[in-house]
């Protein structure tokens, strides 16, 4: 099997197109499903995923007669690596992203980190979107650690190090590679419920096949965790100022290693006039990999009027 | 003495380092506030100064490279002044504006590397606040890649410094160091998270002149 440079997964479809955007000369890898003349839909990708990671989620949507679009963050998937990273520029590649797929308000889909962000963007741009779906995407007070100060100074003080450490390094990082197998392997801790066939799946998309072996093409200088000033609770507030048709969905598999464990209570008194907050106590922070049929028919439903 | 500039790797781009004065022993590293550039000549509050006085560009700033796509955080124009510690050894800093700020950090984050920071007045010495502001993103053009960067002016004048965060780094800095006293505050306008910093115990309160002669005599 090994050798083989593909894999199947159940439902999985490469897009129908790729195309590239441009934000600030940062150059972005566009991924669509469905046809071109279908209402657009964009769909925000998380942390360390990338935009084939929707490969059977995407399809879903599209096959209800959406035009799907997805794009990589930078330094993620297919887009270009960048000299420095933020969330604040991530922000702003969406905005880039959106303005240059849009003419007006769309509806939009965001996972984890990309759902997060797009709190920040659309409290900042409120005419981007018509309706706005965040999956497990909504940090908050109960998202900082349970840790004693002594103990997260020590993790601040451990983070710093590391990530000074490896910027000095940075001309000489590279991904370690491996076989389709072992890749899948290295990512199964951050995706512990998440299938070995879709992991493998996973590699051959957002994996790069070089002489000696496979490696993931995300920035080597990017890495879990860091550090910083940024709080939590302070998405809540960009929740709390949002006017328009938002649905909300919660995993609550805590021992997921994954995602930012606000549970009902921390998010509801925050919700947006009407909002809609869904909670999935045995659905892990991949909802929509998890469960794509389920989530895919929770969102169509949602977006139906907003098409 | 003339300045002179040599060019250190940071990552695929570069940043210039400026001699303003030759000299034997530990280096007085200068980090210049937010929109500003190293200074031409060595200034009059390092005379007591009796080792080299060196000045940095920040990223996106004077004669150092600029980075397509901004994407700027203090922290990493910490790693900035870290690329100078990795070359020049141990440094004494003084940080003016956001360079005080950025200053602060790596005094935490490097302190068996860095022997003492001054925090003085300068451009970018506020930040952002310590709450966030009001949300606000923007896409600029591509290029010129001129400097100073806009992305840095737009990027380096919104970031938050809670008060709490910066005393986390004070902590490390006081720990870690060497020296009784690392951090000197000399300037006058004092932001909440500056305000924060001046307040702890172990933390001196000295006019600029002063701060430097302080650290030169543990030079």
């Amino acid at each position: 099997m090994e050798g083989d440079d593909t894999r199947d997964y159940p439902g999985a479809r490469p897009p129908d197109r790729t195309h590239r955007i441009d934000s600030s000369g940062i150059s972005l890898a566009v991924n669509e499903w469905g046809e071109p003349d279908a209402p657009l839909l964009g769909l925000v990708h998380g942390g360390f995923d990338f935009s084939r990671t929707f490969d059977v989620f995407a399809p879903m949507l599209a096959d209800a007669g959406w035009r799907v679009v997805a794009w990589d963050a930078r330094g993620h998937g297919d887009s270009d690596h960048a000299h420095f990273y933020s969330w604040a520029a991530d922000v702003r590649d969406h905005l880039a992203a959106i303005t240059a797929l849009a003419d007006g308000p769309i509806p939009l889909v965001g996972h984890s980190k990309g759902g997060g962000q797009l709190l920040d963007l659309l409290d900042a741009r409120p005419c981007l979107a018509s309706a706005y779906v965040n999956l497990d995407g909504l940090p908050s007070h109960f998202s900082a650690p349970d840790i004693n100060d002594r103990e997260r100074r020590r993790m601040r003080r451990d983070d710093l190090t590391a990530t000074l450490d490896r910027r000095r390094r940075r001309n000489e990082l590279s991904r370690r590679p491996d076989t389709i197998a072992g890749l899948a392997a290295r990512r199964a801790p951050m995706n512990p419920r998440l299938s070995r066939e879709w992991l493998e799946y996973l590699v051959t998309v957002g994996a790069r096949h070089d002489d000696d072996g496979w490696r993931w093409k995300i920035d080597p200088v990017l890495h879990l965790g860091g550090f910083g000033p940024w709080r939590p609770n302070w998405s809540m507030e960009h929740l709390a100022n949002l006017d328009l048709p938002f649905l909300g969905v919660l995993s609550g598999v805590v021992d997921d290693p994954m995602g930012w464990k606000s549970r009902r209570g921390d998010v509801a008194p925050f919700l947006p006039p009407d909002g809609r907050l869904e909670f999935f106590d045995d659905v892990g922070h991949f909802l929509h990999i998890e469960q794509p049929r389920m989530i895919a028919d929770l969102v169509l439903e949602f977006l139906e009027p907003y098409r | 003495m003339t300045r002179t500039t040599e060019r250190l790797p940071n990552g695929r781009l570069e940043l210039a380092l400026h001699t303003l004065a030759e000299g034997e022993g530990r280096p007085l590293l200068l980090l210049h506030g937010l929109g500003e550039r190293a200074p031409l000549e060595r200034p009059s509050w390092t005379a007591a100064w009796p080792g080299p006085v060196l000045a940095l560009d920040f990223t996106g700033h004077g004669e150092s490279d600029v980075p397509v796509g901004g994407g700027y955080m203090p922290e990493s124009l910490m790693a900035d002044v870290d690329a100078v510690l990795a070359v020049k050894g141990p440094c004494t800093i003084v940080g003016r504006g956001l360079g005080a700020w950025v200053g602060l950090l790596i005094a935490g984050a490097r302190p068996e590397l860095v022997r003492g920071v001054v925090l003085a007045d300068g451009s970018g010495l506020v930040g952002g606040g310590p709450q966030p502001p009001s949300p606000y993103t923007e896409v600029l053009p591509a290029g010129p890649h001129a400097t100073p960067d806009p992305y840095a002016l737009l990027e380096l004048s919104r970031d938050v410094r809670p008060p709490d965060y910066a005393l986390d780094f004070v902590r490390f800095a006081i720990e870690g160091s060497e020296l009784a006293h690392p951090i000197v505050v000399s300037a006058r306008n004092r932001p909440d998270w500056l305000a924060a910093v001046a307040a702890e115990i172990d933390v001196l309160d000295l006019p600029l002149a002063e701060a430097v002669a302080t650290f030169a005599d543990q030079a």
